[in-house]
């Protein structure tokens, strides 16, 4: 493991918006093959801005990033994106929605067709696959979602709170079906959220930052087994890890309110 | 029992209005009377003249759907170049007020010099009077778009063109047919107004302004009302049109199609 490159590599990453304040400053890390990566942190503290430095979708202001040894902006068939709201087209149905990538990316009708049945299979909505967004409840939405960004099968997937939205029982829910689906599909992923429990749950790694400017505060290890289940919410150990996490949070959250207001600008 | 009573309610009020209008008639002076022609003095006086009305009906449809096709072609296209940047925007917009502010009785005679009386100044009045809303919604629909959407097209590497036709474009739709329906009540009004004033018999090619004209010269009551009620009848085939177009291009997946549960 240790002689393969890292996936992802971030050295002295700094961000801004134009001539704003510093969003990220000095962000260094690596993601290794297979790593679930969350990023935890007080709202403005550029987590989701991480997610689109890595996709290329925002150009970073300083330092360097390396996504699968070349620059991020050349490795976007690599990598898929789910954000915080589904973002289906409306007018298109769920299976239209999720040939989308595909057809975008050139991929052959037949086996787009073949592609489309499987990642709806993965998600559990195979037979909604005629269905228009409106007629879905907000879960199923994102699990569509979900399954037009497996469709590419990507190396790396970023995740931008994808849960956020949805009450806590499908919360849950979502958050076994997508380490079940990590079980056939093994992707390197990036995974923003609020949620302590939920970053424990999916993650072996959570990167806590810090805000204004966002800095990398401390990383945790979370080495529970995989395949993880309601038992390892039971378990002690995973409650240890959240009662950590949650007072890891809470400091970085007295630093961000003991920071001068200047900077929140 | 309550929906068959609503339903009723309709042919009801229009009864009303009928029998208010005879009394109304009553309770004129008898040298008043001409100027309120009864309801089936109107229906005579659409019997006597059905030819011409008929054919200035036919004369205004045209001119008003020629006006209405080229209004929302050429809107789309310069819909399309406004979305690409806000500088463009800012470039075109003054120019597209001023289209807009200037009213069509002062255009009618400059129209009539350039390309003469009759149907193709009816149809420019037409194209002038449904372009602007047509372009300024249309516009607005093509630079709404949902960043994340975008961004999406972004991920996947779409093409410019390929985040035009099938992401912009679609997303766009409501905003288009908002400006379409706008332009649909326009249409036939414009090309009325737009008769009235630059329209001509020759050949056979007057409309409904122009009759309008010609009856009221005469002192024709019935028959002027009839020619309203002409125009009426153009105007909701215009309105029906745009409007079954609409539903057909979006209820099946429009939240404005959407039955709601009250």
């Amino acid at each position: 493991m240790a002689t393969q490159p890292p996936v992802v590599s971030f050295k002295h990453v700094a961000k801004r918006y134009g001539a704003g304040p510093l969003i990220l400053d000095d962000i260094s890390f690596e993601a290794n093959r297979g790593d679930f990566i969350s990023l935890i942190g007080p709202s403005g503290c550029g987590k989701s801005t991480i997610l689109k430095l890595i996709s290329a979708l925002s150009p970073i202001s300083g330092g360097e990033i390396v996504v699968e040894g070349v620059a991020p902006s050349e490795a976007m068939e690599e990598m898929f994106f789910v954000f915080q709201e589904p973002t289906l087209l409306p007018w298109l149905t769920v299976a239209q929605n999720v040939a989308m990538p595909l057809r975008l990316r050139g991929s052959k009708v037949q086996k787009r067709d073949e592609l489309i049945a499987k990642s709806l299979a993965m998600v559990g909505l195979a037979e909604r696959a005629a269905y228009y967004p409106r007629q879905l409840s907000g879960g199923q939405k994102m699990r569509v979602s979900i399954a037009r960004a497996l469709s590419l099968s990507p190396r790396i997937l970023l995740l931008d709170e994808p849960f956020g939205a949805l009450d806590e029982m499908t919360r849950d829910h979502l958050n076994e079906e997508l380490l079940a689906i990590r079980q056939q599909q093994e992707w390197t992923a990036f995974f923003v959220t609020h949620s302590v429990a939920e970053a424990v749950f999916l993650s072996n790694r959570i990167m806590v930052l810090s805000a204004n400017p966002g800095r990398l505060h401390e990383e945790v290890r979370v080495d529970l087994p995989y395949p993880r289940t309601e038992e390892t919410r039971q378990s002690r150990e995973y409650q240890k890890l959240v009662a950590h996490v949650s007072k890891l949070l809470r400091s970085v959250e007295r630093l961000r309110d003991q920071a001068p207001a200047a900077a929140t600008a | 029992m309550k929906i068959t009573f609503d339903r009723l309610l309709p042919v009801l009020s229009g009864l009303g209005l009928i029998a208010g209008w005879y009394a109304v008639r009553l309770a004129l002076d008898a040298e008043q009377r001409f100027l309120l022609p009864q309801p089936h003095e109107v229906l005579v006086a659409f019997g006597d003249n059905a030819p011409a009305i008929w054919q200035a009906v036919r004369n205004s449809a045209l001119g008003a759907s020629l006006g209405f096709v080229f209004a929302v072609t050429l809107s789309f296209v310069l819909a399309l170049i406004l979305s690409l940047s806000p500088r463009v925007r800012t470039g075109f917009y003054p120019y597209l007020m001023i289209l807009q502010m200037t009213p069509i009785v002062v255009l009618a005679p400059i129209l009539i010099l350039w390309v003469g009386p009759g149907l193709n100044s009816v149809i420019i009045i037409t194209f002038l009077i449904c372009f602007f809303p047509m372009v300024v919604n249309t516009t607005q629909g093509l630079i709404s778009t949902d960043r994340n959407l975008v961004d999406f097209f972004r991920i996947c590497k779409a093409s410019k063109r390929q985040e035009i036709l099938l992401l912009r474009v679609p997303a766009a739709l409501p905003y288009f047919f908002t400006g379409l329906r706008i332009a649909g009540t326009l249409a036939p009004i414009g090309a009325i107004v737009g008769d009235f004033y630059a329209g001509s018999s020759a050949g056979g090619g007057g409309g409904l302004g122009y009759l309008t004209i010609v009856f009221s010269s005469q002192f024709k009551m019935g028959a002027l009302f009839a020619t309203a009620a002409a125009s009426c009848a153009l105007g909701f085939i215009f309105v029906a049109g745009v409007v079954s177009a609409s539903w057909w291009a979006l209820h099946h997946w429009h939240d404005s199609y959407t039955k709601s549960d009250s």
